[in-house]
């Protein structure tokens, strides 16, 4: 069952995730990123965390893509168009790339001994005990990623703030300095 | 028959894969972002694999920092592709090339 | 699994029953409670006291041209209608509807769902809710529509926040997000609207903001925006639209009902078994129903808020008192009191 079950959403993943890197319209990348990470939320609750895998979908596909697609909108960013040249040289090293890293990781891989998971235990699954571990050992980091998220907040404001008008028609030379 | 742990390393890695390849290859600026979205998440399934491996809740905890640090880049990386777009009225990315060689 | 597979496609059907009659009940009521308020008479031909006027309105909508923009995103097009009705129907798997059952020796709780993550799965998959909209703006190639589309995803995102922060202030005491132990929780004490009006208040704003009721219906305001997002929409997928949104706000509903007003509980009534899982049921669902009444009620009571004004009242209002009755019942959670 569990075998099914990581068949279809990794198969599922997998799928979505070249549709995000290869379709040339954003707004069907960005769908096919809604999908690949609803498998990936699927994944992990038969990992054994439902608790991120809830947040995934929450915060991931529920505000960061949102946010993606918002700006996509406003932004009307359209197609891309295919552009023959260097394109192609740049497309096949990059695929090369990428299988050379597969195989190198499917090596290291290969080496992870093939132990099967230890059984799921209630305390290992539970909110609870990951909220216990949270506060307890990783307070600290916490509250800086809180301090984190305070700063892009910020920055995020600040970056994509209209530029002050500047009053160019003022009689007062001394007002019209920005 | 449990799946064994490195079926989802291997396919963390497939997809880190897929997302590398995705960020070199785009042009589009939010195309690229998407793709780093691919691998950040890649890197969070091999996190909760290896939490569920060891039995322990630290590869959780890990993930939810990066998916913080995540959520905290993508509102800064786009804000700033606003305030580039107001300028240059594209998010080409070879067309936004100022401090290239 | 096998042995968890039969209750949950029987809990599952009795839920989706009567969710399914949502749509065409709230027709009806919708219209007969608008005349009702504006002292006119609504529809009364089609069947006694006009109740199969839903009949002659799904008989319509199967008969009239189903038009699609020349220009518009074909896939995404047709793929908004059914991604408004996921999320509405889904929901609904995490409210509890009666007492735990006792069944050949077995407990079964009477959740579809009876995940720990209870009322996060629920927050997680309305989230979802904002790309039906979305994608229906966008792929409608249509001025109105796409503002209608960009209005709507920022409403929502905004005032699922502030939904969201009242919704943990409820769980703090519980101290689990298992909506069956919420709705334990206040069959011990008291109903959760009481201790926490701050945090039912905020819930029930953000709750008529999601659910782009008026007095938050800017995306598809009619005045306004033609019909915002859902301008290019005729016929049976309008319809599915419509249906989406009413099946939507009862989940909601029920949400609101089993976290502040005692759920499936009444005071005092204290059944088990197959009587009380009916009780349970009839209960929520009565309570269901005023809270539907009431969303009629408010929609035709109040004018529209303005844009900027639905903004700042989510940001600058909501999300604050939020944070505040959170701070408040951890306060009190932790003294003791709650």
């Amino acid at each position: 069952m569990e075998m099914l079950i990581f068949l279809i959403f990794a198969a599922l993943a997998l799928a979505s995730a070249v549709v995000v890197v290869g379709h040339r319209s954003p707004v069907y990348s960005t769908m096919a990123l809604v999908v690949t990470l609803f498998s990936m939320a699927v994944l992990f609750v038969v990992l054994g965390a439902p608790f991120i895998g809830v947040l995934q979908v929450l915060i991931y596909t529920g505000a960061i893509v949102v946010l993606f697609l918002f700006v996509i909108m406003l932004l009307n960013v359209g197609r891309e168009e295919v552009q023959p040249s260097g394109q192609r040289a740049q497309a096949v090293m990059a695929i090369l790339g990428a299988v050379v890293f597969g195989g190198l990781v499917m090596l290291a891989v290969s080496g992870v001994q093939a132990a099967a998971f230890p059984q799921l235990t209630p305390e290992m699954v539970s909110v609870k005990g990951l909220a216990r571990e949270l506060f307890r050992d990783y307070l600290l980091p916490f509250e800086i990623v809180g301090l984190l998220l305070l700063v892009a907040v910020i920055g995020a404001t600040v970056a994509a703030r209209k530029p002050p008008q500047v009053d160019v028609s003022s009689p007062d030379p001394k007002e019209s300095e920005p | 028959m449990s799946v064994p742990i490195s079926w989802y390393l291997l396919l963390a890695a497939v997809m880190f894969a897929i997302g590398t390849v995705g960020a070199l290859t785009r042009r589009n600026g939010i195309s690229i972002f998407l793709s780093i979205e691919l691998m950040l998440n890649a890197a969070n399934l091999t996190l909760i694999a290896y939490s569920r491996q060891l039995a322990v809740h630290t590869g959780q905890i890990v993930v939810l920092f990066v998916m913080a640090v995540a959520a905290a880049e993508a509102a800064v990386g786009l804000a700033l592709f606003i305030a580039v777009f107001r300028q240059r009225h594209t998010i080409d990315l070879n067309r936004i090339n100022l401090m290239r060689w | 699994m096998g042995a968890e597979l039969v209750p949950t496609v029987l809990k599952l059907a009795v839920m989706l029953l009567f969710l399914l009659q949502v749509a065409p009940i709230m027709l009806w009521v919708e219209r007969r409670g608008s005349a009702l308020i504006q002292d006119r008479l609504g529809p009364n031909r089609v069947g006694p006291l006009g109740l199969f006027q839903g009949l002659a309105d799904a008989v319509k909508f199967m008969f009239k041209e189903d038009v699609t923009p020349a220009a518009a995103d074909k896939p995404l097009f047709l793929m908004a209608p059914v991604l408004a009705l996921l999320p509405a129907f889904t929901t609904i798997v995490v409210i509890p509807f009666g007492p735990d059952f006792l069944y050949n020796g077995r407990t079964y709780p009477l959740v579809v769902a009876p995940v720990e993550t209870g009322v996060l799965l629920y927050l997680a998959i309305a989230s979802l809710s904002v790309y039906s909209l979305v994608l229906a703006g966008y792929a409608s190639n249509n001025k109105f529509s796409l503002l209608g589309a960009l209005r709507a995803s920022a409403q929502l995102i905004s005032y699922e926040l502030a939904m969201a922060i009242a919704v943990l202030a409820v769980v703090v005491p519980v101290g689990s997000f298992y909506l069956g132990d919420v709705v334990q929780y206040q069959r011990e004490n008291v109903w959760n609207a009481l201790p926490q009006l701050l945090g039912f208040l905020v819930f029930v704003i953000a709750a008529f903001a999601e659910t782009n009721r008026l007095p938050f219906d800017l995306p598809e305001a009619e005045s306004e925006l033609i019909a915002g997002f859902h301008t290019e929409y005729s016929a049976m997928r309008f319809a599915v639209f419509f249906m989406a949104e009413y099946t939507s706000m009862a989940a909601l509903s029920a949400l609101g009902v089993t976290l502040y007003l005692g759920g499936w509980s009444l005071p005092g009534v204290d059944l088990h078994g197959w009587l009380g899982a009916a009780v349970g049921l009839a209960v929520l669902l009565g309570k269901v129903a005023l809270c539907m009444l009431f969303f009629v009620w408010v929609r035709w009571t109040f004018p529209r808020f303005r844009y900027d004004q639905l903004m700042r009242l989510g940001w600058k209002v909501l999300l604050p008192l939020a944070i505040f009755n959170l701070i408040l019942v951890a306060v009190l959670t932790l003294a003791g009191v709650l």
